[in-house]
This record gives structure tokens, sequence and C-alpha cells, in this order.
């Protein structure tokens, strides 16, 4: 038992150190890169960024999606670009040099803004101009390229169903009988079936929501999980995921609905005549706030969980102090454990709410 | 609101709703379809074995019952059959004795009856031969004391002394 203790404490130790060195290692590289960096931004905006803005310019970039994929310090994949502009433009992110310079394609001329990420016609100089509120006015080009996002959505798909599948497969193979990675998440499949579809949607008609629902929950906490490695993605914590992910179940829960769902919306039965005219735009209402709901609260709890993380990690090159850094060390471990929790959570609440509306949309009362 | 709808990337958007329900149909074709189907049918056995389990233990009930039943019954019948037995025994013994009895009793009767004419014939001949035996001495007597006269006196008066006293 002692020693087990003994152990532990030195591992912690030991990572420590090697946290520190590593981070003081890491803000050496980052004030070379920052030198570089800052006599970029000093001729583009002829001000130094302190280590704080660039901290928090870093910050950003990370939260947002990427065209390369980035991995560590200088190593990094181009990713292909596919626009739609008057015709389709088709090249490799190469072209942009990781966003620092304008890209030619067929005559046309294309830059990254820094704000959002996102690639804007420009001329040949590659300036992109700002409005009053701070936004790019450029013409914005239709971007369907393959975005970092998009790879890792991809790869945990791929995941995902080499897992399933493999299940499935093996229960035919074992007589019912699971084996193989996926089996440890068996419990959890039948968890949702059990205690998440049938409570909420009703044992007559759950089978039929049973495939998004899986789905979904596999999808959301697999990529928040994704998150949380170094690969540094943010996927659920951007609006146009979750925004998808929303407007699906919002979909599926208006197709599916029953004559008692629309009977509920429009003409709420047990209440007076004058009542139920005030509560059918309330009602409708309400179901465009349920999934506008659904989709911010997925983004707004991984994007902020994203945010506190990095700026935790962000004091260590800010403190430089034997306390400061083991502190933030410290608190950044145990937000990462906290992390974890929120990425089942939030996959949970997203799945537990959607089952909530489908048990909604397929319920029959008895007036 | 305005910098989320700047951040909103409408690639993004139309990437993750195609591979997403991409996704949902190849997972409910070669995932969830067959996973569901496998525990469904595996919960099933589960409940028909619970339910063969419980049947099969009703009647190991019922045969145990019935054996102790039929048990009871064979030594009902067991105890029966001793008891018949025992009285057959009983009888067979009682009559062996009356049965002995009675030829006993015959045969003393017959050996009394052969015993007594066996005493009688003895007696008779016994009687026979003092007779014969009285006669001859007698005779014997007779013949001396008729020898001479003056015995021949004598006896003709103890003769008369004897009747006398009669």
């Amino acid at each position: 038992m002692q020693r087990k203790k003994l152990l532990i404490l030195f591992t912690f130790l030991f990572l420590l150190t090697y946290y520190q060195t590593n981070a003081q290692h890491n803000s050496h590289d980052e004030k070379v890169q920052d030198n570089v960096h800052n006599i970029e931004q000093h001729e583009s905006h002829g001000e130094a960024l302190t280590l704080k803005e660039q901290i928090k310019a870093d910050i950003n970039h990370h939260l947002l999606d990427s065209h390369d994929f980035h991995i560590w310090q200088k190593v990094s994949f181009p990713l292909p670009i596919i626009l739609w502009d008057n015709g389709l433009h088709f090249f490799s992110s190469s072209k942009f040099h990781h966003g620092e310079s304008v890209a030619e394609n067929n005559g046309n001329y294309y830059a990254i803004s820094h704000k959002n990420g996102h690639i804007y016609k420009t001329d040949s100089s590659g300036v992109i101009h700002y409005n009053k509120k701070g936004f790019e006015s450029n013409e914005k080009p239709l971007d369907l390229s393959i975005t970092k996002n998009v790879v890792m959505i991809i790869i945990t798909s791929l995941i995902i169903f080499l897992l399933f599948s493999g299940l499935a497969r093996s229960y035919a193979k074992n007589g019912g009988i699971g084996k193989g990675p996926g089996r440890i998440l068996e419990p959890i499949v039948l968890y949702i079936r059990d205690e998440i579809a049938i409570p909420n949607i009703g044992e007559k008609h759950y089978k039929k929501y049973m495939n998004y629902l899986l789905t979904i929950f596999f999808f959301i906490w697999f990529v928040n999980l994704f998150g949380l490695t170094p690969l540094g993605v943010n996927i659920t914590g951007n609006i146009a995921i979750t925004f998808s992910l929303a407007i699906l179940t919002y979909l599926i829960t208006t197709f599916t609905a029953k004559k008692d769902y629309w009977k509920h919306i429009f003409w709420m039965p047990g209440v007076p005549a004058p009542m139920k005219i005030i509560l059918a735009p309330i009602e409708l209402l309400g179901t465009f706030i349920k999934p506008f709901a659904l989709m911010i609260r997925l983004y707004a709890n991984m994007k902020a969980g994203h945010v506190v993380l990095m700026s935790i990690i962000g004091l260590m090159f800010l403190f430089k102090s034997w306390i400061g850094g083991p502190l933030s060390f410290g608190l950044a471990f145990g937000l990462m454990i906290l992390e974890l929790l929120v990425a089942a959570l939030q996959a949970y609440i997203f799945t537990v709410l959607s089952a909530l509306y489908f048990g909604s949309a397929a319920e029959e009362h008895e007036h | 609101m305005d910098k989320l709808l700047n951040e909103f990337s409408f690639g993004l958007f139309i990437w993750q709703t195609l591979l997403f329900i991409g996704l949902i149909f190849l997972l409910k074709k070669y995932a969830w379809g067959p996973i569901l189907n496998a525990v469904n049918e595996r919960e099933d056995g589960i409940k028909n074995a619970l339910a063969e389990a419980e049947k099969a233990r009703q009647e190991m009930q019922n045969i145990t019952a019935d054996n102790e039943k039929i048990l009871k019954e064979a030594r009902a019948e067991r105890d029966a059959m001793l008891k018949d037995a025992r009285d057959i025994k009983n009888n067979i013994v009682e009559d062996a004795k009356n049965e002995a009895k009675i030829q006993a009793d015959k045969l003393m009767e017959q050996t009394k009856v052969a015993i007594q004419n066996e005493k009688s014939a003895a007696i008779a001949d016994i009687k026979k031969q003092v007779a014969n035996l009285s006669i001859d001495i007698a005779e014997k007597v007779v013949k001396e004391e008729l020898s001479n006269e003056s015995k021949q006196l004598k006896l003709v008066e103890d003769m008369l002394k004897d009747v006398k006293l009669n």
C-alpha cells in the first residue's frame, strides 16, 4: 500500500517536472515563433503582440476549424480545398502556406481569414477587408473543403463503424455473445435502449428511433473525447456541427410526429378556447426553441471547456514560476478529468433530450 | 450572435450532415440492426431458459411429491402384506396345533382301548391259568388227602369248620 502511494507520488512528480521542462521548452520555441509572427503582425497591424495576446490568438485558432491538419510544432498535413466559385476549384491547402499567403487557382485568388479561418476571395495581394463590425467583407465562395474537422469526423465515423460492425459480427459468430473491443460498449448500447429510449419514447415506438439515438450518442461522445486528445480538434465546439445535429433531431421529430403532437401544438386539449389561441404560437415556437437549445448547449459546453482548459495551460507560460507551473498543471489535470465527464454527459444529454422530443412526437394520448 | 454567424461554416455543415446521415444508415445496416437483434434474441433466450427452469423445477417438485406418495403407498402395502402373512402364519399354526391335538387324542383313545383289551385278555388268561393251576393243585392235594383215612376225616372236619364260619 505504502509502496503504491510512493509510486503514484513519484509518477506525479516526474510528470510535473517533465511537463515543466517541456513547457519551458515550448515557451522558448513559442518565443522564437512569436518573433517571426510578431514581425508579420508588425507589418500588417503595426503593433507587437504580447505573450498574453499570443496565447489568446492560439486558443482562438485552436477553437476554429482549420484547412491544415496541424499535429505538432511544425508537423502538419495539407488538406484538399474544394471551392464552388463559378465552377469547381480543387487544390491543396499547402498553397495557403498555413494561411499566411494568398492562393491562386484558375485565375482566382483566395486568402484565409485569421479571424474565423474561412476562405475569402481576394485580389492578387490577398488582403481581406473588414467592415465596421470587424467582419470580413470580401466575397465568400462556397467552401466544401475537407477541413481538419471533416477529416476527424470521417476518422471518428470509421472508428465507430469498425467497432460496432465488429461487435455485430462477433454476435453472429459466437452465438449471441459479443466479443472483441466493441464489447465494452455493449452495456452502453443497452443503457441507451433501456434507460433512454424506452422510458422516453415508450415500448411501442422506440425501435425506429434507436438507430439515430445510438449513432448520435456515440458520435458526440467519441468526437468529444477526440477533442480532449492533443490532436486539438474542436468538432462539437463548432456551431455548424451542433446545428447539423440539432436540425436532424428537429426533422426527425417533425416528420415522425403523430396527429396528437400537432393537436397539442395548435389546439391544446383541455384548456379554454382563448387560451388555445394564445398557446398555439408559444407551442409552435417551442418546437424550434427545443432543438435550438440542443445546438447551443452542446456548442457552448464544448467550446467553454476547451477555452478554460487551454487558458489554464496558457497560464503556465505566463507564470513561469515554481508555484504557477504545478498549480496550473494541477488545475488543468483536474479540469481534464472534468472534461472527460462533460464529454460523456453532453452526449448523454443530447441523446436524452432527443429521445424526449421523439417521445412527444410519437406519443398517442387517450383523451 | 453575429460572431456565431460569422464563424458558421456552411461547408462543414454540409459535410457533417452528409457524413452523419451516411453513418446512421451504415450503422443501421451493419451494426445497430444486428446488435439489437442479437441482444433481443439473447434476452428472449434468457427469459425462456428461466421459464423453462421454473417449469422443470415445478415438474421436479411434482415428481418428488409423486414419489413420496408412491413410497407411502408401497410402505402401506408392505405393512398390509406383512400383517396378512402374520395372520396366515398364526392361522396355520393354530390349525396345525388343533389337528395335532385331535390326532393325539384319537391315538391316545385307541391306545387306551387297546391297553384295556390287552389287560382284559391278560387277566382272563391269568384267571384261566390260575384256575387250571388250582385244579391241578387241588387234584394233587385231594389225591394226597384221600390216600389215608385219618386225613380224609380231618379234611371233612375242616371243611365243616369253614362252613360254620360262613
